[in-house]
């Protein structure tokens, strides 16, 4: 159950935390300009948006789930099934970003599932 | 004329460049997560309640030398993406990082020294094909590739 928990708080909001960032960047605009200077508006530019901080929020949420995943399991389960993220940003980027995504690439997604089925069979 | 002179003679350096900064991924995120994995396992029980015992629990976790190799280790990979994407195509770098599935489970072999089922080798590799076939794909999705030939 704790297992469950954990992988689907690092699937989640791990993605979800590169959701709300990419949402954040957006907002913010296309960065042309690469100064130094430039690049410190941008950042001060991103902080005055919400989404931002969101998505710090949640990644810290992944990262601080990912290392009690890595307190009781073993790395080359945890680290595999995470590729799962792979599927839940399509599904964000459809539903959250208004994306589209090509029939390749829910191809290569459904793949990746098999794959993370195949390692959650191989630890039981 | 001189343009694509120039261009071939750039090409190596680029691909030089590519090709160590992917090999900084597939090793420094792996070797990241078995870092962290190491010292998550000798952090002992993790206690988040009440919230003077989660204090203490990451004071011990945050004390362990593993895991802060591990966090200089994802840095470093966070780095090296960063840095690659400026040039190399999203399309390219995914798939070339995904070798980073096979590499964490080989490290969980033989650095950590956990049992790999070779069920879990296949998953492995069938993720890594997925991956692939992900890369493969167009970064932009048809929409905003046709509104951007639009718009041009």
């Amino acid at each position: 159950m704790l297992e469950a928990i954990l992988f689907s708080l690092i699937v989640v909001a791990g993605t979800g935390g590169e959701l709300c960032v990419s949402r954040a960047m957006k907002v913010v605009g296309e960065v042309k300009d690469f100064r130094p200077l430039a690049i410190a508006r941008v950042i001060l530019r991103a902080m005055r948006v919400g989404w931002l901080w969101a998505g710090i929020s949640m990644m810290a949420l992944g990262f601080f789930s990912l290392l009690g995943a890595l307190s009781f399991l073993n790395v080359s389960f945890v680290v595999p099934v995470t590729a799962l993220s792979y599927v839940a940003g399509a599904c964000g980027a459809v539903f959250f970003l208004g994306e589209r995504v090509s029939p390749q690439r829910w191809a290569g997604l459904f793949l990746v599932t098999v794959g993370v089925t195949l390692v959650f069979l191989g630890n039981r | 004329m001189f343009d694509r002179r120039q261009q071939m003679t750039s090409q190596k350096p680029l691909h030089l460049k590519t090709f160590l900064l992917i090999l900084v991924m597939v090793i420094a995120g792996p070797l990241g997560n078995a870092f962290l994995g190491k010292g998550m396992k000798h952090a002992g029980k993790l206690v988040i309640w009440p919230p003077s015992d989660a204090l203490h629990t990451g004071l011990r976790v945050f004390g362990t030398g593993s895991i802060w190799l591990g966090v200089a280790s994802l840095l470093t990979f966070f780095l090296a993406n960063l840095l690659v994407l400026t040039w190399a195509d999203y399309s390219f770098v995914l798939p070339a990082s995904s070798m980073g599935y096979g590499v964490v489970a080989l490290l969980g072999y033989f650095m950590l020294g956990e049992p790999v089922s070779p069920l879990r080798w296949l998953g492995i590799a069938i993720i890594c094909l997925g991956v692939f076939v992900v890369g493969q794909t167009s970064p932009r999705s048809p929409q905003r590739s046709q509104r951007s030939l639009e718009s041009s």
